[in-house]
């Protein structure tokens, strides 16, 4: 059981914590919602959970709920660019299809 | 797949459901867009990677108006369909701007239709107004940002000069409109810029925000105070800027290069562009050469160094201190108190403006963040937080009142209740009582602005309060509260505080001001402070006299026996004395005549008081007095 960062995600989630001054590390998660069945959560960590579990992967700290690492195991979080925009994307093995705009998923 | 960004915990949006908001620096000379992603605050760049967006429209014929770079570069081939430092006009009537002398450079239409206070610039594609071309810089970020954020913005904060009033907002608000954007809020620039420097996060503190762009000057005094900022005093020239320096230095350039007055809008902008050039230039290095070409074809070199430039923009360097004076001073802050100046605006670059500012407040000057990026990297952080992507209102930003806020008393005077740049929200109540006998009713008639006499200021709404019961004239107490929300919603209640009869309206202060007209009315208390006090003089002497006459009368009607006739003859011319002067326009006189009836009423009333008291005691004993 196991999710990654590229270089360019734990670049930017290491400024991101940064310049938020505080927090413990990355919270990754799956929610049920959306068009398309489940949505993932992507938020900053405060605190963890006792049944969280916590990977660190290029120095940053990632946590997850049990429940969520399920759906998540295996992932590659990356930052990319498209265009003006920028932002993460999860790189999920598990996924089968997800909706058009692809912000929910189904496993 | 969709590009995600980190929340904070807990608030991660469903699907579709992201709430995107921007800020926006809407500037004389520049405006932008900047945004919150994952937790950073960034100025978002166009195609070309460029952050600034000149704020300038050029209308076409039969072609959609250019916005930013291009119309800039239009300016001097095309002056008058390219409308620039058009912030300057916002929300003015024709009148103020031809004030100031950048109305040379456009044709204003002449006022043809029901809406004449709002000025309109002949152009090609037709008149434009101010908020039209303001919109088109609005739509063009509008645009940037949600290309940028892949998706439809919900919200934006606009930042403005502190020093804008009422209509200058509402003009902002309507240009957004216009341009389909939902304003959260218009934030005030300095407390953006305070912000943008994470004062925010700091405990408490005395913040000077020092803000020169392109067109206007504004300083602010903030207080920083267990998190929320209030803003203590604003102050400014909505007529001063890096503009001017640049006049001042094409002014110089033309004298050198022996130029005649007269000049063309053409050859007027090729100056400006030269002198702004080389302004910018010296902000770096010690000395910079100019040239001008001379109508005859010659072209006049020359050198302009650090010094000379000091002497050129020193003046208005000083006009800028004049206000920051005024706004310590309705602070009421000492220079040690502050702890520190944020610069803002493109003019602070210059090394002249940081020393001066720098040795006025006996301070640093913050000048960390680029200076022309500051404001709507402030305004980003706040839309942010106003959208609903903070768990929590972190913080709590404060405005002020733009003008006064008060009721009409006797003799058509206002009496204050709320005071300009009282911090919003905020209530303030004041006590007032009855001025006849018997009286049963009170009108309340709720003004704003800063003149003596109702008649100058704005009248905001009327109401009655009944039902109090009949009293002695100064007897019953009936308290007026004024109470004014987070969004500037003012109501006001009365209440009689023996009986409890109580009666309230509600009034939005700015309701129905049109362009100008809150501006004018600021103008008018400055211009007029000397009449206004002679006015409150005879208004209150007036008032005076009438209680005066109507004591005498009221004691005839019951005592007149009381008095020989002589006396009586004495007191009667008196009064009529009173009357005439009252009439007249002279609070002296008046107060003369007032004067003249209480002494020759003195004696009257000392027997009607004897009477008084002969009665009350007469077949009491003494014990039972003691």
């Amino acid at each position: 059981m196991a999710l990654t960062l590229t270089d360019a995600a734990a670049a930017r989630i290491k400024t991101f914590l940064e310049n938020r001054g505080s927090g413990y590390g990355l919270r990754l998660g799956v929610k049920t919602s959306g068009c398309s069945g489940m949505a993932y959560v992507l938020e900053f960590a405060d605190q963890t959970e006792a049944e969280d579990a916590v990977f660190e992967d290029k120095g940053v700290k990632i946590i997850i709920d049990p429940k969520s690492l399920v759906y998540l195991d295996g992932t590659e979080l990356d930052y990319a660019k498209e265009g003006l925009n920028e932002g993460f994307k999860f790189n999920n093995p598990n996924v089968k299809d997800s909706c058009g705009c692809g912000e929910s998923f189904t496993v | 797949m969709a590009l995600l960004q980190i929340s904070e915990p807990g608030q991660t949006a469903a699907p579709h459901q992201h709430k995107l908001a921007a800020g926006i620096d809407l500037g004389t000379t520049n405006s932008l867009v900047a945004t919150v992603r994952s937790g950073l605050a960034e100025i978002l760049p166009d195609e070309n990677g460029k952050h600034l967006l000149p704020s300038v429209v050029r209308y076409r014929l039969g072609l959609p108006p250019q916005v930013g770079e291009e119309a800039r570069a239009a300016l001097t081939e095309d002056p008058h369909n390219t409308i620039s430092s058009v912030k300057r006009f916002m929300g003015r009537g024709l009148a103020d701007i031809c004030k100031g002398c950048s109305c040379s450079e456009y044709d204003f239409a002449e006022n043809t239709g029901s809406d004449s206070t709002v000025p309109r610039i002949r152009t090609v594609a037709g008149d434009i107004s101010p908020v039209e071309a303001s919109a088109e810089i609005l739509k063009i970020l509008k645009a940037r940002a949600e290309k940028t954020l892949g998706g439809e913005l919900t919200g934006v904060v606009i930042t403005v000069p502190a020093y804008f009033d009422d209509a200058q907002r509402q003009a902002t608000k309507d240009a957004a409109q216009l341009a389909s954007l939902t304003v959260l809020r218009l934030l005030n620039e300095p407390t953006a810029a305070a912000v943008a420097y994470g004062l925010d996060r700091k405990s408490e503190g005395v913040h000077v925000v020092y803000d020169l762009g392109g067109g206007t000057f504004d300083i602010s005094i903030l207080r920083l105070n267990r998190g929320v900022f209030e803003v203590m005093s604003t102050a400014g020239n909505t007529a001063l800027g890096g503009d001017d320096f640049d006049r001042t230095i094409a002014q110089w350039l033309a004298e050198q290069a022996g130029l005649g007055t007269e000049m063309t809008v053409h050859k007027m902008r090729v100056l400006r562009a030269e002198a702004c050039r080389a302004k910018e230039a010296l902000s770096a290095v010690e000395s910079v050469s100019v040239s001008v070409s001379r109508d005859d074809g010659s072209v006049w070199q020359g050198e302009l160094d650090r010094e000379q430039l000091n002497i050129l923009i020193d003046p208005l360097i000083q006009k800028t201190l004049s206000p920051c004076r005024r706004a310590l001073r309705d602070a009421g802050i000492e220079l040690d108190e502050i702890e520190d100046v944020v610069m803002v605006g493109g003019s602070t670059r210059s090394p002249r403006v940081r020393e001066q500012v720098g040795e006025f407040f006996h301070c640093d000057v913050l000048v960390d963040i680029d200076p022309d990026k500051v404001v709507a990297v402030g305004a980003a952080i706040q839309a942010d937080i106003l959208v609903g992507n903070k768990p929590d209102n972190e913080m709590l930003l404060l405005d002020v009142i733009p003008l006064s806020l008060g009721i009409e008393t006797m003799g058509g005077l206002v009496e204050k209740v709320i005071p300009r740049n009282a911090t919003i929200p905020c209530a303030k109540a004041q006590e007032f009582t009855t001025f006849k006998d018997g009286q049963t009713a009170l009108a309340v008639h709720v003004v704003q602005g800063e003149r003596e006499l109702v008649s100058d200021c704005r009248s905001l709404a009327r109401f009655e309060l009944r039902g109090i019961p009949p009293m002695v004239a100064g007897a019953a107490r009936i308290r007026v509260t004024f109470q004014v929300d987070a969004d500037g919603l003012l109501s006001v209640t009365a209440r009689e505080q023996a009986s409890g009869v109580e009666s309230s309206v509600q009034v939005k202060p700015s309701y129905g001001l049109s362009d100008s007209e809150i501006e004018q009315m600021l103008r008018d208390s400055m211009a007029h402070a000397e009449e206004d006090v002679a006015a409150r003089n005879l208004r209150e002497m007036q008032v005076e006299a009438g209680r005066a006459i109507e004591a005498v009368e009221s004691a005839l009607v019951t005592d007149a026996n009381l008095l020989s006739a002589g006396e009586r003859a004495r007191l009667d011319a008196a009064l009529e004395d009173l009357r005439v002067q009252a009439e007249g326009s002279d609070h002296v006189h008046i107060k003369q005549a007032i004067e003249t009836l209480n002494a020759a009423s003195d004696d009257f009333a000392a027997r009607r008081m004897d009477a008084g008291i002969h009665a009350a005691m007469a077949g009491h004993k003494l014990e039972e007095f003691s």
